[in-house]
């Protein structure tokens, strides 16, 4: 198996699948295009996570994260719950196989697009599931350069500025062709 | 639990017939077929002669065949090897959008050397249209690759076809038939195909064992250079026990190729028909008929594949998945992209291959797990959540 026990004890019983209807913070990341979405839900009492539940479309490594990230969040302050790092649940969960990373990159991602959600809600007074949701783009279909979007079939190639990309064999984000070393994880680039 | 084992396009399981025959080939009989030795003349005899039963397999004449250690060493072969050979006629290549990446890694490799390709499109079925070729031909073409059969899909593409209209046209055609020979029946001569790829692990051989066919008189440049072996084309020792695996599972699949597909065509066809009928949003990819006789494949909607080959992994059911997590690049299919399914829907493929061995007991496995197993995976789908909310209002 490809996959660490604990990966697949997530995998096989995530903890706080769902919605939360009344939810006081929602956050979106990814998209299907890519292979991986998640939308967390948040629910806030004295500023720590009282609630926290997930759906995700993606492999099993990214249900697994985002499983993991529940269970981590739950209960923390909203301070302590925006340190959670991908890192953090990847390691938690006894590490990712490399190709993999990317799906721990979107799960902490996920939680902190609730948070901020929950904040831009308490800033603007506006109440209820109604608001909108906060969308965090996630980098996988998008150029890590200039942000713009990659087309469908051109994740290869940036067009905006009309680099090669190439996704890193350590993380599996995606960088320039050629350059030395990956500009998410730092791992030098296979000659 | 029932262990039901539907991944043929990844590995058939080995003929017992095949193992027996290679067996002393692994022992006692060690010889270098190129040794001049009696020892060494035992393995040539026993290479000949499966070189005889694999060229029966596809009628054609044993000094056509080349052994070669994978499909896709087969197919790189007659990618590169054709078109360098003839490159003084022309540095144009046509090929399928559908094709294996043993086809394609090698022509973007000759792009870098100067060649030029057109990509002929699929319709919906994954089928390429033979007058798409026609039209992609051009005075400098030299060389046409199609698939005889889309290992994803299933689809058998109109070979025949193709294949007479470079004949017509004075153009070299090869054919990956790495996903059909062994499982339907193939004849160069009546296909009129210059160069065919076939692999021994797609029907019921042994692994590293593989072929290239190619016309009586037809040039090539090597891909691996050194001895004499393979008539010079294909240099290193010879793969004596896979090749003899090879030439026994080639014999046997000329024998049992009827009556098999006879048996798991209706098989095949309960798939095709329940699946959806038990679960909503499933789609049979690939053409409905002309198709390969054990391949049933689907995209299920709102999730992705993994997920599903694991949940059913622990029910016992080996499955594969085009979907871009399952495949280590993380890239969704460029077959199922090709054939204009929208990324979202390609991420849910699913690929029944049935085997020798399947039972009907082992689909009716597959019908009852797969239900739930789906169920399970789109409750925690934020895009069936989506659906759903979208379908009340």
């Amino acid at each position: 198996m490809i996959y660490s026990d604990k990966v697949m004890d997530h995998f096989q019983n995530p903890r706080h699948v769902g919605v939360i209807p009344d939810a006081d913070g929602v956050g979106q990341v990814g998209n299907p295009v890519c292979g991986d979405m998640m939308t967390f839900y948040i629910k806030v009492k004295d500023d720590r996570l009282a609630d926290v539940k997930f759906q995700t479309f993606g492999c099993g490594a990214a249900i697994a994260v985002s499983s993991m990230v529940t269970d981590m969040a739950v209960g923390k302050t909203l301070d302590e719950a925006m340190k959670i790092t991908n890192q953090l649940v990847a390691d938690e969960l006894g590490g990712l196989p490399k190709n993999k990373m990317h799906c721990s990159n979107l799960g902490a991602d996920a939680l902190h697009a609730a948070i901020d959600n929950y904040k831009n809600r308490q800033k603007s007074g506006e109440q209820g599931a109604s608001m909108a949701v906060d969308v965090h783009e996630h980098e996988g279909c998008a150029c890590p350069y200039c942000e713009g979007t990659l087309e469908d079939g051109e994740a290869e190639y940036c067009r905006a500025c009309q680099i090669e990309l190439e996704e890193c064999p350590s993380c599996g984000g995606i960088t320039k062709k050629g350059a030395g070393t990956c500009i998410h994880c730092g791992a030098p680039a296979k000659k | 639990m029932r262990k039901a084992y539907f991944d043929h396009n990844a590995a058939t399981p080995l003929h017992p017939e095949a193992l027996k025959a290679m067996l002393p080939y692994l022992g006692e009989v060690f010889g270098n077929p190129q040794s001049l030795h009696s020892a060494g003349q035992q393995a040539l005899a026993a290479v000949e002669s499966a070189r005889v039963e694999v060229a029966r397999l596809i009628g054609a004449g044993a000094e056509e065949i080349y052994f070669t250690s994978s499909g896709s060493e087969a197919n790189n072969f007659a990618v590169k090897g054709l078109a360098q050979a003839y490159q003084a006629k022309g540095r144009h290549i046509v090929v399928s959008a559908v094709e294996h990446q043993s086809v394609l890694n090698p022509v973007k490799s000759l792009e870098k050397l100067g060649f030029a390709t057109t990509a002929v499109p699929v319709d919906g079925t994954g089928r390429v249209d033979p007058a798409d070729v026609d039209k992609a031909l051009r005075k400098d073409t030299v060389l046409v690759s199609v698939m005889t059969a889309n290992s994803e899909v299933g689809t058998l593409e109109p070979v025949a076809e193709i294949a007479g209209i470079c004949r017509a046209r004075g153009v070299l055609f090869h054919t990956d038939a790495v996903a059909a020979a062994g499982s339907v029946p193939l004849d160069v001569r009546g296909l009129g195909v210059d160069a065919l790829s076939l692999a021994g692990d797609q029907f019921y051989g042994p692994k590293g064992s593989a072929a290239l066919f190619l016309k009586k008189g037809t040039r090539i440049l090597p891909l691996i250079e050194g001895g004499i072996q393979e008539n010079g084309r294909r240099a290193g020792t010879e793969n004596v026990p896979a090749i003899v695996g090879l030439g026994k599972a080639a014999a046997i699949a000329r024998a049992e190729m009827e009556s098999r597909a006879a048996r798991l065509r209706p098989l095949r066809d309960l798939l095709i028909d329940e699946l959806p009928r038990r679960v909503d949003h499933v789609i049979l990819t690939g053409h409905r008929t002309e198709r390969l006789p054990h391949h049933a494949s689907f995209c299920v909607e709102f999730i992705e594949g993994e997920g599903m080959l694991l949940l059913l992994d622990m029910q016992g059911i080996s499955v594969s998945s085009g979907s871009a997590c399952t495949s280590k690049a993380l890239k969704a299919s460029h077959v199922l992209l090709a054939m204009g399914l929208d990324h979202a829907l390609a991420q849910g493929s699913l690929v029944f291959g049935l085997v020798d061995g399947t039972a009907r007991e082992d689909v009716d496995h597959v019908l009852q797990a797969f239900p739930p197993v789906i169920d399970r995976l789109r409750k925690m789908s934020p895009l069936y959540t989506q659906y759903l909310k979208e379908k009340q209002s």
